[in-house]
């Protein structure tokens, strides 16, 4: 066990670097990344005395070696039009991001997974062609576009719940739903798939041989076991729904680090877009390497297979 | 009518019955969407870029002075909203399918690549692809997009450039089933290059799966291209894309809905038949998945 945690700890160390040098060398793509964390109409005199400040006159290994000393220390730069550290300004609205993705994971998980039980127990009927429909809604309707929907109907025709910001914990209904949507699908079929491969065990038609009832054996038995695949789906989810953050607090100027990024890239700033990028994938390779870890304390065959 | 004539008739109804419904409105959806976008230029009824500020913001169906009919209405600087939302499919499909085109011909090619040599090749290609399947996409394509600034062919590369792993992926697994199969073997040892083998002889039979990739990220595309316009980093105005359409109709929503409502039906169906149509090709050509 503690050979397989290792490899994958080893994993995720690579895949963290390998995201920073990504963005590394996507910040240079523009040629002068100096451009980039000037405002708008800077004299060239201040352009030139930034470059030589912040090093881009230098050699790129050189850059580059420097970048990922200064990451270590947590030194992530100064947001050159707020000129506080762009760290402090992305922190700010963590936790605005945190509460809407904890939203949308509920709605996710309290929707998608009673919906994926429902497929999988009536599978072949109405019921389950019916819901299939409701899940390929959520899966195909981008996000914008529900979250638009929402805002027409609760918001604007039924004045029922607030359209846009972040006042109070009615305003987090409708952005979580919008953000949800798309993980309810998820759940809904991973539930269903892996209810279906359970209910072909033997253990399933032992069960109806003495007697047991359909419903008492898929809730008493079957998702004991198909829990542990919905499970580390679940963790995988959390990255998704905090990239799928940028564009739901977008529509409904939901004050997180996703709306912060859109801004930040409006008013050329681009460290504090450098470390929301940095943050989220961090936070995307750690949480599938707890799914990983997780999946393999649940199940031996993991970590012995390898 | 002649027998042969009712036989062959017969069999193509045949044939056709045996699709699936879901798949015949899905596909009758998409025919209508291409040949919608296809014929943009001749059959919208005004030109999408034209202003006309005294018909700001009318709803549906309403009728200009000089006879001009505002079928679906009009935007917030008085274009006509069906002739915007025609043009802006032909953006939709253009940019999904060449970002496709861009994505396969990279991923595949390294896939195929890492699968035939191994060695340092392996390596560096599947770490990569494990490294960029890491990020997720959407941050990726923002901030690429952000630095190298908005443009329709920028967005083809961006979207073309961080969608490839997928492919690579399942191109490395299939190569590797495909490359130890005797009739390799005989074209290796008849002396064939190994970009002769593996696009002559490798490519076509794994392109079931790379096929079954492509339909699922085709539908992705169009939604990436759209939010990313929506967010005012994809196609820019004033050329129609469904997207930036949406960004703008989100802030008239409580006085024109129309504005969302159109653009977004249509990118929903669009995006909805791709995915009916993914699911079932994954069905066809996956026997295992059939059996679920």
């Amino acid at each position: 066990m503690l050979r397989y945690v290792a490899g994958r700890l080893l994993q995720a160390i690579i895949a963290v670097f390998g995201v920073l040098t990504i963005v590394f060398v996507v910040m240079r793509f523009s040629g002068d990344p100096t451009l980039l964390l000037v405002p708008e109409g800077a004299s060239q005199e201040y352009i030139d005395a930034l470059r030589t400040e912040l090093g881009f006159d230098r050699p790129v290994i050189t850059q580059y070696i420097d970048y990922l000393r200064s990451l270590s220390h947590l030194d992530l730069g100064v947001s050159v039009v707020q000129r506080i550290p762009a760290l402090d300004i992305v922190a700010a609205r963590i936790p605005y991001t945190v509460l809407l993705a904890a939203g949308a994971l509920t709605i996710a998980v309290g929707v998608g997974i009673p919906i994926g039980i429902a497929m999988a127990m009536w599978r072949g009927g109405w019921l389950e062609r019916l819901l299939s429909a409701v899940v390929l809604t959520g899966q195909s309707a981008p996000t914008f576009l529900s979250g638009i929907l929402l805002i027409l109907v609760f918001g604007v025709m039924l004045g029922w719940l607030p359209t846009s910001g972040a006042g109070d914990l009615k305003a987090l209904v409708l952005p979580s739903i919008a953000l949800g949507a798309l993980s309810m699908a998820t759940f809904a079929r991973m539930a269903r798939t892996a209810i279906v491969d359970e209910l072909g065990k033997d253990y399933v038609r032992a069960g109806r041989a003495r007697g047991l009832s359909p419903a008492g054996i898929v809730f008493r038995h079957v998702l004991r076991n198909a829990a542990i695949p919905v499970v580390t789906i679940a963790a995988l989810e959390i990255g998704n729904l905090l990239a799928g953050a940028v564009i739901v607090e977008t529509v409904f100027a939901w004050p997180g680090i996703g709306q912060l990024a859109i801004q930040s890239i409006q008013s050329r700033d681009f460290l504090v877009v450098q470390v929301i990028v940095l943050l989220i994938s961090i936070v995307y390779v750690g949480t599938s390497l707890l799914a990983d870890v997780a999946y393999a304390l649940i199940d031996p065959r993991i970590r012995l297979a390898r | 009518m002649s027998l042969q004539a009712t036989t062959s008739l017969r069999r193509t109804r045949r044939r056709v019955g045996r699709l699936p419904v879901a798949i015949v409105i899905v596909g009758l959806i998409l025919i209508m969407i291409v040949t919608a976008a296809v014929l943009a230029p001749w059959i919208a009824p005004a030109d999408p870029t034209r202003q006309v500020l005294l018909m700001r913001l009318k709803p549906p169906g309403t009728i200009a002075a000089g006879g001009q009919v505002y079928l679906l209405g009009s935007d917030e600087l008085g274009r006509d909203l069906l002739s915007r939302v025609l043009f802006g499919a032909q953006v939709s499909l253009l940019v999904a399918t060449l970002s496709v085109l861009v994505s396969t011909l990279v991923g595949v090619t390294l896939g195929m690549m890492a699968a035939w040599f191994r060695g340092w090749i392996e390596v560096i290609v599947m770490r990569l692809v494990d490294i960029m399947l890491s990020i997720p996409a959407v941050l990726l394509a923002v901030l690429t997009v952000a630095v190298l600034g908005p443009g329709f062919f920028k967005l083809i590369l961006v979207l073309g450039l961080t969608r490839w792993p997928r492919y690579t992926r399942v191109a490395f697994g299939q190569t590797l089933q495909v490359a130890t199969l005797p009739y390799v073997k005989a074209a290796e040892l008849a002396g064939a290059s190994a970009a002769r083998i593996l696009f002559r002889h490798i490519l076509p039979n794994i392109s079931g799966p790379l096929l079954i990739v492509a339909t699922a990220e085709f539908g992705l595309m169009i939604l990436f291209e759209a939010g990313l316009s929506f967010l005012g980093l994809g196609i820019q105005p004033p050329a129609p894309s469904w997207g930036s359409i949406m960004s703008v109709g989100r802030q008239y929503v409580e006085r024109a809905w129309w504005i969302v409502a159109f653009p977004g039906g249509c990118l929903f169906l669009l995006v909805l038949s791709v995915n009916v149509l993914g699911d079932w090709l994954r069905d066809r050509l996956d026997p295992q998945a059939r059996v679920r």
